[in-house]
């Protein structure tokens, strides 16, 4: 008796398992569909931009688009001006940028990580991380350009500086926070101060993540129009002078594009086959670096 | 609860009164107990029965925590550490420490030796060869990295990263070692060589070992701590303690009945 209820049971208990195993194929499938759906419908578009881009932008692309300045409306010319502008106001907004985005979030990270100021601090770079970027904009030409009565490279360079500081914080404290504790336990251990075990050892470990935040920075604001429409204006001229108005590839691009004149249209999209491909670099470059910490 | 012993060896590190708390958590309950100079000393006992956090107060470890908090003396070398004026960094420089996982720095092998020593010492490049290569055959690791110094020393296995951490350890020749469940994540081979090093070092250092494993306390040490509960149960040589232990949970504990 109790020999045939254990077989009945058996018989069902393994009936019932693969019911439910067939349930279970099923959901598998269709997470595994609509996930790759939704892969190839972002992969799609990005593809389709990067085509676009290509296929315009190499129309437009010559030697002179490197080497000529901008031009009057139906003239030859170049991107020269707005390609050294950009180049120069990103280099100098991630130099200003990077040292105090680095300290503060050393400071977050390695000094103060659950007191009253971090957690301000956290806060408040929280929002100023998505602050919209003509935020900033207008808050630079309030600040800076209003005051000097001009539009100036400066007043470029310190609203990039503006999103680059709330990035590079943001990741430098995330990547020293995933130092392992047993590291810096180990650094102490053999009586080292604590500037010395941040710098030689956990900044050390960290350094990879670091630079990917910088580099994660330095395409966002390679890209940025807004903040600088209204404080680097542009510039048809060459100029190295950072208290005069500066070109910079996103704004020509922005101006050119919206033009009526083809040969303006043109440089526009070499402009963005430009900043693409430059993007596109610095995100390689940081998926590199990090590749290679692990 | 305690038992105090006193040995009839010479003592390096004693232990007064010592109570540890973690915020309100009393941890350690007025151990007392005195460390022999040159000996290998264990501390075996189930998990968080306080061995580590013992160890932990000898180099004041637990500091780097603003919530942990421990009262008593702990007097090495006639001074109590607890109260002393004097920078934690030079008591480090005296009281070494190897923990349970291996913590490579992100430099090469040759770094991650001469990190430790050029905070205490400027010595010129040859000077610093010799006290690496001292070091790392002292760790019985030259053989194995001696024609890779600059390669980063998380390239080396499990085994050979925590005795690159003992090399770095004894490379700025401390007086008291700590070891910290040093075998805990090494494969056999591993810890028979850890093992075979710690009997080696002391010598020249007074050891104390943290550990999990019966036998290795049996093997390598010459005096051994039962703990349970944040008190000190039963301190004796190791002999004495595996052999006829006065306490029955001692007994028990060793044996494997309990724990």
């Amino acid at each position: 008796m109790s020999t045939a209820n254990t077989l009945t049971s058996i018989a069902e208990l393994d009936q019932s398992r693969q019911a439910r195993y067939a349930k279970r194929k099923f959901v598998n499938r269709v997470a595994l569909t609509m996930s790759l759906t939704a892969m190839a419908f972002g992969l799609f578009w990005l593809c389709w931009i990067l085509f676009e881009t290509v296929r315009l932008g190499i129309d437009g692309l010559t030697l002179d688009t490197l080497t000529q300045m901008t031009p009057p409306p139906n003239d030859a010319g170049g991107l020269a001006n707005a390609i050294y502008g950009s180049f120069l106001m990103v280099a100098l907004a991630t130099f200003v940028g990077t040292p105090i985005g680095v300290m503060a979030g050393i400071y977050l990270a390695e000094f103060d990580s659950k007191g009253w100021l971090a957690s301000t601090t956290r806060f408040v770079n929280d929002i100023l991380l998505s602050a919209p970027s003509i935020v900033i904009g207008l808050f630079v030409y309030a600040v800076i350009v209003t005051r000097f009565k001009s539009f100036s490279g400066y007043a470029g360079i310190a609203s990039l500086a503006l999103i680059v500081i709330p990035v590079v914080i943001r990741t430098t404290e995330n990547m020293l926070q995933l130092v392992p504790p047993g590291l810096r336990e180990a650094a102490y251990a053999l009586g080292a101060p604590k500037w010395k075990v941040i710098l030689s050892i956990t900044l050390r470990a960290a350094s990879s993540g670091v630079v990917t935040g910088i580099l994660l920075a330095v395409a966002r604001i390679a890209g940025e129009t807004a903040p600088l429409l209204f404080t680097a204006l542009s510039n048809q001229f060459w100029t190295s002078s950072l208290s005069e108005p500066m070109a910079s590839l996103p704004v020509t691009i922005f101006k050119f594009a919206m033009s009526p004149y083809e040969n303006w249209q043109k440089l526009a999209w070499a402009g963005v086959f430009i900043i693409t491909i430059a993007v596109l670099g610095l995100n390689i470059l940081a998926r590199v670096l990090t590749r290679n910490k692990s | 609860m305690t038992t105090a012993v006193t040995t009839t060896e010479k003592t390096k590190i004693s232990v007064k009164d010592l109570n540890f708390y973690y915020g309100k958590f009393h941890a350690l309950k007025g151990i007392n107990l005195e460390i022999p100079e040159n000996k290998v000393t264990a501390f075996i006992g189930p998990s968080g029965c306080g061995k580590s956090t013992l160890l932990r107060v000898f180099n004041r470890m637990f500091e780097l925590y603003p919530e942990q908090r421990a009262e008593g003396e702990i007097i090495l070398d006639g001074e109590n550490l607890l109260t002393s004026k004097k920078d934690v960094a030079l008591l480090r420089a005296k009281v070494g420490m190897v923990f349970q996982k291996p913590t490579p720095f992100p430099m090469s092998i040759f770094d991650n030796i001469a990190f430790g020593v050029k905070l205490f010492e400027s010595l010129n490049t040859s000077d610093m060869e010799e006290r690496v290569e001292w070091a790392l055959r002292k760790a019985a690791l030259w053989t194995e990295v001696k024609d890779k110094l600059n390669q980063n020393g998380s390239s080396l296995s499990g085994g050979q990263q925590q005795r690159l951490c003992i090399a770095r350890g004894i490379a700025i020749k401390p007086e008291v070692l700590l070891l910290d469940e040093p075998c805990s994540a090494l494969d056999p081979i591993s810890t028979a060589k850890v093992e075979e090093l710690i009997t080696e070092l002391k010598s020249d250092y007074t050891v104390v070992i943290v550990t999990h494993n019966m036998q290795q306390a049996a093997r390598c040490s010459d005096y051994t701590a039962y703990m349970y509960l944040g008190d000190l149960m039963e301190f004796g040589s190791t002999e004495q303690m595996f052999f006829k232990p006065m306490r029955k949970e001692t007994e028990d504990y060793i044996t494997g009945r309990f724990g």
